[in-house]
């Protein structure tokens, strides 16, 4: 099969869908003149010049027409530069966009998909490189998605586009350019599943995002301590598959949740909370979180280095939880 | 006058109907039935009707906390309404809104709002889904003089007047943000003013005048149709009642709310000049609020009558049905 980086799995999902449905329309900052900061946008307004609308800096402005025009009956595609910016529209996606069904005895649907790129990347620091999902699980009404492979990237966003509910849908920044197969055409992934990307016997790790392919990075090393890990990638936060991750737990009798962001009252912990209230009884060891320490990013990449968890974190954990 | 005899009466009706409801879901909270938030919109009335008046079916309304007005104006079911008040199954929203969230999407009244500002840029957005669909359907957004202070005005109508959309939007001017008088807090005296920093029409109208209303809105709203854009106005008006239940009014003078309702109702000075036009007699008048009240009466007995919602309806219209909550 062939090979596209992330960022261009998600253009090429924006196209398709774009062509399927003419409700469909991307705003945002700089998503005509410069194809978004990370060039997702690229090459949709020659294609569609009619739905594309680059957008002064109003971040509260996009979103709250992102929301209007979708109870009115569009698709709109919304780009947050920086997810943290997404901060000054909060009103915009908590009070409105998430509400709104349940307010209105379910005559409102406001299907909206707003991309975050996150996490750190170029060295940024703190205020372009936070993570946010457990901020929007926390919403009941809103969808929490986070893909860590390109095909994945396509086919979770396709589906976020025809859901009828607004998705938060995000995108780490280190994987943009990270290089995966990805099918030609139609190709959905529903959300609310889990995938098992290794099977193992002895533990389960639960990754989030970028993290899944540093588990799998660890589940080869632990094989020379004799430990035999399967992986599981959450891929959706919100809903969360707890079916194929409790089924995990169950079987192998250990489990680490490993994600990038701060692991207080992270998405994580919930992930574990979830564990530990239904596999009690098949638990042979304690939960263990992986994640980043409770500061905000910092600047310096000696400093990042001791705040974004990576390989090593993820064996220390699954020896914890395996003694 | 640019208005027919036939559309006066329509409007006179419609004005009736949100005076007598509101007074009647305002007695109804003495007795319990009515429970939570209510904000009056009585006196305000002529802002409502008079820009709904001017709009089809098919138009987009999006309101404030305080919009019973808006809902009636533009067609909204006042058993429906009042079930909705009394957290009925029946109501509008099926007990989950409230009066500050009520909604009838069969109308594209696209809801009220329990934000301050916060319906400025979905009425844009809603402008937009026109304009993306190529119908001229128009969406007005009613607010506050106390919206006009936040981002969202400011971003909402920058989009809107960049993008040239067919949204009119109405600033109540009602003179209080909630306890505080508007001059307290605001420097400049007219929002209409405001609309030179967006490069639209900016109107400032009696609200207390029907006819002046309806017919500044006519325009605006004609003007969007044509696609040439927003228009921004500014309703001059008055709330008859405090901010919501239990309000002691101690930022107000009685004789000033005397003088207003004396000398500045909306419905009465709107009486006065259908019956100038010979467009209303005595006995219509007393029919048509006698109608009013039978509709009103009829609505609370739909509203007692209907079933609460039952317990399994709290976890429904989270997300789209098919979608488990946990």
């Amino acid at each position: 099969m062939r090979e596209l980086t992330f960022s261009e799995a998600l253009r090429e999902a924006l196209h398709e869908e774009m062509e399927r449905d003419e409700t469909i329309f991307v705003i945002g900052e700089d998503v005509i003149t410069h194809g978004g900061p990370y060039k997702v946008t690229d090459g949709i307004a020659e294609r569609f010049p009619e739905r594309i609308f680059e957008t002064p800096i109003a971040e509260a402005g996009i979103m709250g027409v992102g929301v209007g025009a979708a109870m009115a009956g569009m698709n709109p595609v919304v780009e947050i530069m920086y997810m943290d910016f997404v901060t000054c529209a909060m009103d915009e996606v908590v009070n409105q966009a998430a509400k709104m069904r349940y307010m209105t005895g379910g005559q409102a649907s406001v299907p909206m998909v707003i991309r975050l790129p996150c996490g750190v990347g170029r060295l940024l620091a703190a205020q372009h490189s936070q993570i946010m999902e457990s901020w929007f699980m926390h919403v009941p009404g809103l969808q929490v998605v986070v893909p860590s492979t390109p095909g994945d990237a396509k086919g979770l966003l396709k589906s976020a586009i025809r859901s009828p509910d607004p998705v938060l849908f995000f995108e780490y920044k280190r994987i943009y350019t990270s290089r995966g197969e990805v099918p030609d055409g139609e190709h959905t992934i529903p959300l609310g599943q889990a995938k098992i990307c290794r099977e193992g016997e002895d533990a389960t790790v639960v990754a989030i995002g970028p993290m899944v392919q540093k588990s799998l990075e660890a589940a080869v090393l632990l094989e020379d301590d004799g430990y035999d890990v399967e992986v599981v990638d959450a891929r959706s936060l919100s809903p969360l598959d707890t079916e194929t991750i409790c089924e995990s737990v169950s079987r192998t009798g250990h489990a680490v949740v490993c994600g990038e962001d701060s692991s207080f009252a992270g998405a994580a912990s919930e992930i574990a909370a979830m564990i530990g209230e239904n596999c009690f009884g098949d638990l042979k060891g304690p939960v263990v979180r992986v994640g980043s320490p409770h500061v905000p990013m910092p600047f310096s990449s000696e400093l990042v280095k001791h705040v974004v968890p990576e390989v090593p974190d993820i064996t220390d954990a699954v020896s914890r939880a395996m003694t | 006058m640019d208005l027919s005899p036939e559309l006066g009466k329509k409007m006179y009706r419609d004005m009736w109907r949100i005076r007598l409801f509101e007074e009647e879901a305002n007695r109804q909270t003495s007795l319990g039935s009515v429970v939570g938030a209510l904000h009056m919109y009585c006196g305000e009335e002529a802002v409502a009707v008079g820009v709904c008046g001017n709009l089809r079916d098919d138009d987009y309304v999006l309101g404030t906390h305080r919009s019973h007005g808006h809902c009636l104006a533009k067609g909204a079911e006042s058993h429906r309404m009042m079930a909705e008040l009394f957290g009925k199954a029946t109501g509008t929203c099926a007990g989950k809104g409230g009066s500050m969230h009520i909604a009838d999407f069969s109308l594209n009244m696209l809801g009220a709002n329990g934000i301050v500002g916060a319906g400025i840029a979905p009425a844009t957005g809603a402008a937009l889904a026109s304009k993306l669909r190529g119908t001229d359907q128009v969406s007005v957004c009613f607010f506050g003089d106390g919206a006009a202070a936040r981002g969202t005005f400011h971003e909402g109508i920058g989009l809107g007047a960049l993008w040239k959309l067919p949204v009119v939007y109405v600033c109540e001017n009602n003179q209080y943000q909630q306890w505080v008088p508007r001059m307290n807090v605001a420097v400049l005296d007219s929002v209409a003013d405001m609309a030179g920093s967006y490069a639209i029409p900016g109107v400032s109208v009696n609200g207390q005048d029907l006819v002046e209303v309806y017919e500044v809105a006519g325009e605006a709203v004609a003007r969007a149709r044509r696609g040439e854009g927003p228009t921004l106005i500014e309703a001059r008006t008055y709330r008859f009642y405090g901010h919501s239940l239990g309000d002691e009014e101690q930022y107000r003078s009685s004789e000033e709310v005397e003088e207003m309702r004396t000398n500045h109702d909306p419905i009465t000075t709107f009486r006065s000049t259908m019956m100038d036009q010979g467009w209303l007699t005595e006995e219509e008048d007393a029919q048509i609020q006698n109608e009013v009240r039978d509709e009103i009466t009829e609505a609370v007995r739909f509203a007692d009558e209907s079933p609460f919602p039952t317990p399994d309806n709290v976890t429904t219209d989270v997300l789209a049905p098919g979608q488990e909550v946990a």
